[in-house]
Formats: C-alpha cells, sequence, structure tokens
C-alpha cells in the first residue's frame, strides 16, 4: 500500500489532482448539504453545463480556461437564483433552459473551431492530467477561501437554509446569503470540473450530503461526515483508477454509489432495530 | 405600535386585500381569524416587510426594530426531512443578534436554553427535528421565534395539525409569553373559539376589514355571534 502510494506521488500530475481533488472534495460536500436541502441540486448540474460552455468558447480564443470560467459561471448562478425567485419561469426548468443552452453554445463553438478533439472530451469526462501548475495555485487559494466563507458564515447558512422566510421576517439578509452559497458552488464547480469531468462534477455536490443524511440526525453531524465520506470516496476513486488506468471522474462517482448503498443499507438496519422496541413499549 | 392606514395587498392585480385600518398597543395580543384565502397570511407577510403594499401604509413604532420580532411560518416542506437537531434549530433563532459576528456567544446559547426550559423542550434538545410528533415540533419553531422576538410575536396558524392537547398546551405557552415576559402576540388562527378565548383584540378579514375592535365588543357584534356560534357547532 506504502509503495504503492510512493509510486502514485512520485508522479507532479498525480501530487496536483490529489492536492487540488481533495480541496474541491470538502467544498463540494459541505455546499451539497446547504444545496440539497434547498431543493437546488440541479443548479450544480446546470453550472457545469454553463462551464462547459465557457472552457470551449475559452479554448477556441486560446485564453486561459480557469480565469475565463469563473467568472462566466459565477455571473451565470447569480442569474439562476434572481430567475429562480423572481420569474415566472419555475427554477428547474430554467436551469435546464440555461444548462441546455450553454452545452448547446459550447458543442457549437467546438464544431466551428478544433472540432472534438482530445481536449474538448477532458472537459466532458474530465481528466487528471488537466491541471496545469498555474492552475493548481489558483485551485489552492480558491477552495481555501470557499471553505473560510464556508466556516465564518455557517450559522447564516443553516438559518437560512432551514427557513428563509423566518430569516428574512426577522432582518437577515437572506437573499445575500443564497448569492454567497451560489458564488461558494459556481466557483467549486469549475475548479472541479476539469477532473470530474462537466457532466459527472455534480455527482461530487449531491452524494457525500445525500450519504450522510442517511444516517446523521443533526446539521453539524451531516455536514462533518459529508466532508469525510467526500474526501474518503475521492481518495478510493483516485487509486482505483490508477491502478486500472480507469477514468478518474468515473471511477470516484462509482466508489460515492457504493457508499451511498452502503449507508442507505445501514440506516434501514437501524431503523429494523429500534422499531420492534417501540412496539414493545 | 403596529398600525396599517388604508393598506391594501395584490398578487398580479387581484386584490386580497383592501383598505385595512387598525392599530394596537405594545403588549396587546391579536387574533386576526377568517376563512381561508382570506387574506391573512398576506396581513402577516405585509406586517413583516416580506410583501409590500400597493397603497396605504404600516408603520411599525421606532421602538421596535426589525431584531425585536419573532416570526413563527407555517412548517415548509423543506422542514419534514432537514437534519437538525432540536437545539441546533432553536439557537438560529438568536441569528439576527449575530451581526457581522460568525458565530454565536455564551449569551445566545444560555437564551436557546432557557427559552427551550420556558416551552419544556430541553429534555428533547439533541432529538431529530424531523422525527418529533407535530406538538414537538410547533414548541421548536416557538422557542426559536422567542430567541428572536423582544416586544412582539408573529404567528403563522400555529395551531394546524395539532391534537387537542397539545393545542391546549400551545395556547397556554402563548398567554404565558404574553402576560410574563410582555411581548405583544399577533396570531393568525382558524380556530375562532380558542382565538376569542384568549385575544385582546380580534381582526376578521375576508379580503377586507369585517371587524377590529376588543375581544368582548366582537362577541356581542353581529358577525362575531355569527361566526362564533357557527363555530361552537
Amino acid at each position: 500500500m506504502i509503495e504503492l502510494l510512493s509510486e502514485m506521488f512520485s508522479y507532479t500530475f498525480l501530487v496536483r489532482a490529489v492536492i487540488v481533488g481533495f480541496l474541491v472534495s470538502i467544498c463540494a460536500s459541505l455546499l451539497g448539504v446547504s444545496l440539497v436541502l434547498k431543493r437546488y441540486s440541479m443548479i450544480g448540474d446546470g453550472l457545469s453545463h454553463v462551464g462547459f460552455g465557457s472552457l470551449a468558447i475559452a479554448s477556441a480564443l486560446n485564453l486561459a480556461p480557469l480565469a475565463v470560467s469563473i467568472p462566466v459561471v459565477v455571473g451565470a448562478a447569480f442569474i439562476l437564483l434572481r430567475i429562480s425567485e423572481n420569474s415566472k419561469i419555475k427554477g428547474d426548468a430554467s436551469i435546464a433552459l440555461m444548462s441546455t443552452s450553454a452545452m448547446a453554445i459550447g458543442v457549437l463553438v467546438i464544431s466551428m473551431t478544433s472540432g472534438l478533439t482530445m481536449d474538448v472530451c477532458n472537459y466532458m469526462f474530465g481528466s487528471i492530467l488537466a491541471m496545469s501548475e498555474s492552475d493548481v495555485y489558483l485551485s489552492v487559494v480558491l477552495s481555501i477561501i470557499v471553505l473560510i466563507l464556508f466556516i465564518v458564515f455557517y450559522n447564516k447558512i443553516f438559518a437560512v437554509t432551514f427557513d428563509e422566510n423566518f430569516s428574512r421576517a426577522t432582518g437577515v439578509q437572506a437573499g445575500v446569503y443564497n448569492m454567497l452559497i451560489a458564488l461558494l458552488t459556481a466557483v467549486t464547480i469549475v475548479l472541479g470540473m476539469r477532473m470530474m469531468g462537466a457532466l459527472l462534477i455534480s455527482s461530487l455536490i449531491i452524494f457525500p450530503s445525500l450519504t450522510s443524511m442517511r444516517l446523521c440526525k443533526t446539521f453539524k453531524s451531516v455536514i462533518i461526515c459529508s466532508s469525510f465520506v467526500s474526501v474518503i470516496c475521492f481518495f478510493i476513486g483516485i487509486i482505483i483508477s490508477y491502478l486500472y488506468a480507469a477514468p478518474t471522474g468515473a471511477t470516484i462517482v462509482g466508489v460515492n454509489i457504493i457508499v451511498f448503498c452502503a449507508f442507505s443499507i445501514a440506516a434501514t438496519i437501524k431503523r429494523r432495530r429500534i422499531l420492534p422496541q417501540r412496539r414493545i413499549l | 405600535m403596529i398600525s396599517f392606514n388604508g393598506a391594501s395587498f395584490a398578487y398580479d392585480d387581484n386584490i386580497v386585500l383592501n383598505a385595512i385600518n387598525f392599530d394596537i398597543e405594545e403588549g396587546a395580543y391579536l387574533s386576526i381569524v377568517g376563512e381561508n384565502g382570506s387574506g391573512k397570511s398576506t396581513l402577516i407577510k405585509g406586517l413583516l416587510g416580506l410583501q409590500k403594499p400597493i397603497k396605504g401604509k404600516i408603520t411599525i413604532s421606532e421602538t421596535v426594530k426589525i431584531d425585536d420580532i419573532g416570526y413563527m411560518p407555517q412548517t415548509n416542506a423543506v422542514q419534514k426531512d432537514f437534519p437538525a437537531s432540536v437545539y441546533e434549530v432553536v439557537l438560529s433563532g438568536r441569528l439576527n443578534k449575530l451581526g457581522i459576528r460568525p458565530f454565536y456567544s455564551k449569551k445566545d446559547k444560555e437564551n436557546a436554553l432557557s427559552n427551550m426550559e420556558f416551552l419544556n423542550i430541553l429534555d428533547i434538545k439533541n432529538s431529530c427535528f424531523r422525527e418529533l410528533s407535530g406538538g414537538q415540533q410547533q414548541r421548536a419553531l416557538l422557542a426559536r421565534a422567542l430567541c428572536a422576538a423582544h416586544k412582539l410575536l408573529v404567528l403563522d396558524e400555529p395551531s394546524s395539525g395539532l391534537d387537542p392537547l397539545a393545542c391546549d398546551n400551545l395556547y397556554q405557552a402563548l398567554k404565558d409569553i404574553n402576560l410574563k415576559q410582555k411581548i405583544a402576540i399577533i396570531m393568525v388562527s382558524h380556530d375562532i373559539n380558542r382565538a376569542v378565548e384568549s385575544a385582546d383584540y380580534i381582526l376578521h378579514l375576508q379580503n377586507k376589514q369585517l371587524f377590529f375592535g376588543r375581544t368582548a365588543d366582537y362577541l356581542k357584534s353581529d358577525i362575531g355571534k355569527f361566526f362564533t356560534i357557527r363555530g361552537n357547532r
């Protein structure tokens, strides 16, 4: 095992991937709890498609991919929130509208310029080779900022997630915190997209929180458990993908599926054990 | 403390409340009654600034700041499967005292605990909110509202879905809050008889104001007689 790890970490690209993946997994799992509970799970998916579109445009124009995608996806996150709050197109429909449009624009731009190259394939399905050194620095800095902001605003995020109307009525700027959640999500998605791929990144957001909600009963324990689940799944996934040369993103999602099933079974067993006792009482 | 001057509310040009006029003093206990769709919840939203009136105005005296108001909304769909302990929920009522501080202080936590003690839910402090009975959930939400309230507590149908015993306990708790802590209460209720028993003032709505005044006068009025007798049957 130790031999395997030291062999893996002798490759610079793998070290980069592990550092960025570790941080992005934590960020995604923390934000995921709030997004899933607010019924915003699809926002992650929608934003990753927007991210794909903007990466395609950036590579067509020979611009730095992260520097272009982050502002575009953040902008899209703001628009999505605004639309789902105000207009008559409901949240899920507006997300579907936006994600398919962005995907279509991305595909059009690609077909007009380079064609379906390896690069484009990487954007869709992810690649651990995609990280350059400057990408790593940017990713580390941004994901640490996301983590700090999440911890600082933890209590506010809890209150706004649990009951937005109560927060508004008692004078809390719920809109600002919704924006904050969207902003952090957007940044996390762009950072994780290169490795996980546009089509799979939203699983990092949804799976760990759903998994830990099977067993955990308090918000704090759900948050802590889901960040552990996320990081552990990520490591197991990346080791398996190294050993069997499997695609990284898909392997990580595969591990997440198995852990989710395990937690679900554990929850069912736990409930079965408690129920007969209650009947006796 | 609060006065409505000809306030009207509408959704998409459909007027749901027309020309509401009333005012209440500090420490009052007002019940808002009326049938479904009569605009009760809209009035509450207007009072809390969640919905703007299309004409007229709502004045809240300067002694009452927005962080003196506690609110107990109807439970929403999100809360039905929300993983949170009772303590976490109650403590979140102190959020408006945080300002720019990121974490709760000892004082916030003590206040949350004392409100839980007042409402007899200290023993279920660590229980999961979604696994509680309806009555316990309402108590937890009331404790949260109390954490935020100093001068005014606004409740939207707090007794809906409760069995009669839990309902009695809730109304008793509200009466205690009103008398002992000198907090004004504005409550929407469709249980007209209980509303009449406990409130000082009654506001009867039917997309407009049918009655506003002291409870005793309401019982003597034609509309009060009509609705309370019908409710008894």
